[in-house]
């Protein structure tokens, strides 16, 4: 008689169903499809996806690429600890790293050029999560991530550490300026 | 056989309990409020240091107390509560005795061992790595074991609870089929014991690395089996309090499920695509494949998401046949306005069910949408997303089940009813509030487990938009009147199980009493419009659909702002 006894027809997936219940069915169902469909269509006609290049990597051999990076282009540095600040052409190969507690170096893009940015950590999970624009990327130690970006606003981005990496997390803030 | 046992019909409400089983929820239950106790006090931290303008604890002792808020709520609190909840599905709701009693105890004791050497872990510091402790950060071996035995723990309380459905099977304490609700029970039950065996399979191995015995675990394979285990557990979660909900309704109303079919069908999507959710979890994760994370984050084309929204049209669907039937016919809305409003069990139940699914739904699908994680991840909002699920769904419905179990189970009188009509109304609506500015704090960026949104001694520091400590300000005073709301429930709970006056048990006896086997009736009613059984429910379920419609496009207007990204 009720959801706490057992049903009186014995054949439960007999029962009829109320035109209520096939009505919302139909609908919920179709609504399920449309979202289904909207993540694969985005994938055909938005601009914002998440790439899924990944290699496997080491602190070292990433390091050594941005360093290469920062020896090449670097402008000018910032902050008492003076962080390089890398203008790199567009179009090309761009390294940011994560660390307890920072991101390096600082990078400088331009607008609507598009860049192959490459994110790892050297030590815990770290979060990018790009202010004010809101990107938010897991950044996972061993692996390397390339991610094409291409910034649309030009202004001052800071990169804030997303992903609890301990003590310090609050500190871990980065730099990216879009010209 | 085990005639050692006794049973009693309970004069209140007519339900049989067995003496074993009947002592087993009691610890259980007790167990579980002791946590969310515990959980509560730490909320105070956490919550009074996400105020910007108290910013209370020390950054240590803020990750700390966070961690332990985490776990002592979402694992303690909420499975301990479930075991009592199992065994009231099937040993009270199949009226027959609990299946090996003794490997009950052993599970309970497992699990509060486990706890305790858990939060011990916790507090010594040293292990402030977040319920999720991610590899490569490292916690003490201790609080990995904790959370080892209290799993072992819980996984032997599914088989205790699946050996009594077979010896009520055996021994034909019912016929037919078992009743919804235990049958939503078995659905959590199943989930629980994939979930267990995705936790073992990773935390085995961390615990093992954390005593040396292993140098490595692959901090993106842990990601992906963690939440195998992590995210199922909420599916427990929901398959456990849609089950109270369906109860509910029919102890409040004396509601039918509409049809079993639909109610049924819609537990056995769970069965079938909830072992999928892990996905959801890394949508922002290098390394996997867009493939997997659109069929896995969609839970194969949102087939599990159907069958929530096919619960809540059906569960106040029930409540409104069976309110229609007691002549509350007029228009689309007077079953609603007639309802048992002041009682704390209903109350508790429909905001429990209107939060769950408004904000908790909506909010979690939208943020599973593969491309829209990117604006979402780690952000506040992920917390406002979850306190809106498993505090307004879960704690809220376990609440409202307490209220019933006062008098039914722990055989008292409820002390300070007053406060108990309340309780709902001030921990479910500010929950609300609080759920809703949290999802707007994180909406403009604000990060999740986060000490210092002025950045305290970063060189490159971030200004935060007014409008985001606004935000945190508001989830500050929301946060202080739901921790209000459950000092309540404690107050009522514990209060009534020692001071309130004793009830009497009802004649104990050394047999059971079957189930009767009740007369087939028609299913289908036929009150309300158009055909419609449940006009002023499917108006509500429209409502819902709109709003969830808006919602989610309006996040792809905002995603298409953005940065390209490919
Ligand atoms: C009663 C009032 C409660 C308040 C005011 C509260 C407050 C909070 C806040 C502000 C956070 C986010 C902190 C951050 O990410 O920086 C949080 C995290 C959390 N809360 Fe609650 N909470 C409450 C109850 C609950 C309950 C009942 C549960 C579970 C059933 C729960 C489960 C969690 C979990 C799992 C986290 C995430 C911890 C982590 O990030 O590892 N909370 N809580
Ligand atoms: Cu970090
Ligand atoms: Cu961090």
């Amino acid at each position: 008689m009720s959801a706490i006894l057992p049903p009186s027809e014995r054949l439960w997936w007999k029962h009829p169903l109320d035109r209520v219940e096939g009505t919302w069915i139909v609908i919920a169902l179709i609504w399920c499809l449309i979202m289904f469909f909207m993540m694969v269509g985005w994938h055909l006609y938005g601009k914002q996806n998440l790439s899924t290049e990944t290699y496997k990597t080491t602190p070292d051999k990433f390091s050594a690429h941005a360093q290469a990076m920062v020896d090449k282009y670097t402008v000018r540095t910032e902050t008492a600890d003076k962080v390089p600040v890398v203008a790199p052409p567009a179009g090309s190969d761009i390294y940011m790293i994560a660390r307890l507690w920072n991101f390096w170096p600082i990078l400088e893009l331009e607008k609507d050029k598009t860049y192959r940015l490459h994110l790892t950590s050297m030590d815990y999970n770290h979060g990018f999560s790009l202010q004010p624009a809101n990107i938010n990327i897991q950044v996972v130690p061993g692996y390397e991530h390339v991610v094409t970006v291409t910034p649309n606003q030009s202004g001052t981005y800071s990169v804030v550490c997303n992903e609890y990496c301990g003590i310090n997390h609050h500190t871990m803030v980065g730099r990216i300026y879009v010209k | 056989m085990s005639s050692t046992t006794t049973y009693r019909t309970c004069p209140r409400s007519g339900l049989q309990f067995e003496a074993n089983a009947e002592k087993l929820m009691l610890a259980n239950a007790v167990a579980a409020v002791v946590f969310l106790l515990i959980g509560g006090i730490l909320a105070v931290g956490v919550v009074l240091t996400r105020w910007p303008a108290i910013h209370w604890l020390e950054a240590d002792t803020f990750y700390q107390v966070l961690t332990a808020h985490g776990i002592d709520m979402l694992i303690f609190w909420i499975i301990f509560f479930e075991i009592a909840v199992l065994y009231f599905c099937s040993s009270t709701l199949l009226r027959c005795r609990l299946a090996t009693p003794k490997i009950a105890w052993l599970a309970f004791a497992l699990m509060v061992i486990g706890a305790i050497t858990n939060n011990v872990a916790v507090y010594q510091g040293g292990s402030s790595v977040m319920m999720t402790s991610y590899v490569p950060m490292m916690a003490a071996p201790s609080f990995y074991l904790g959370l080892i035995l209290f799993a072992v723990g819980a996984l032997i309380g599914c088989f205790v609870f699946l050996g009594t459905l077979v010896v009520a099977k055996k021994e034909k304490t019912y016929q037919g089929s078992v009743p919804l609700v235990t049958f939503g029970a078995i659905t959590a039950c199943i989930i629980a014991v994939f979930t267990i065996a995705s936790g073992a399979i990773i935390l085995i191995p961390t615990f093992l690395l954390s005593v040396g015995v292993i140098d490595k675990v692959d901090p993106l394979v842990y990601r992906t089996i963690w939440w195998a285990f992590g995210h199922s557990s909420q599916q427990i979660n929901v398959a456990a309090h849609i089950s109270i909900w369906y109860a509910v309704a029919a102890i409040a109303f004396g509601a039918k499920p509409m049809s079993e079919r639909v109610s049924r069908g819609a537990f056995l999507l769970y069965i079938l695509f909830l072992q999928l959710a892990s996905a959801h979890h890394l949508l922002a994760d290098p390394g996997l494949s867009t493939g997997w994370k659109v069929v896995n984050t969609s839970y194969f084309m949102y087939f599990a998401v159907l069958a929530s929204m096919i619960h809540g049209l059906t569960i106040p669907g029930a409540m409104e046949v069976a309110q229609r039937a007691k002549g509350f016919n007029k228009g689309l809305f007077e079953w609603l306005r007639k309802a048992p409003w002041g009682n704390p069990v209903f109350s508790g139940v429909f905001i429990s069910i209107i939060g769950f699914g408004f904000l908790g739904g909506i909010s979690g699908v939208m943020m599973g949408t593969e491309q829209l994680n990117m604006i979402i991840h780690n952000t506040i909002y992920v917390p406002g997303h979850f306190h809106a699920t498993v505090v307004v769904g879960t704690t809220l419905s376990f609440m409202a089940l307490t209220y019933f179990l006062i008098p039914v189970l722990f055989k008292r009188e409820m002390i300070a009813p007053g406060l108990a009509r309340i309780q709902p109304y001030l921990f479910g609506l500010s929950m609300y509030f609080f759920c809703l500015v949290m999802m707007g704090a994180g909406t403009l960026g604000v990060s999740r487990r986060h000490w210092d949104m002025a950045f305290e001694g970063a060189a490159l520091a971030y200004q935060w938009p007014g409008a985001a400590y606004l935000m945190m300000g508001l989830v500050g005073i929301a946060g202080v009147a739901a921790i209000a709301g459950g000092a309540i429930y404690l107050y009522v709970t514990v209060g009534s199980l020692l001071w309130g006056k004793k009830l009497e048990a009802g004649a104990a006896s050394t047999t059971f009493t079957p189930i009767p086997r009740s007369a087939p009736t028609v299913v289908a009613q036929s009150y309300g419009s158009a055909g419609f059984a449940a006009p002023g429910t499917f108006m509500l379920a429209m409502v819902f659909l709109v709003a969830f419609v808006l919602y989610y496009f309006i996040n792809w207007k905002y995603l298409s702002q953005v940065w390209g990204l490919s």
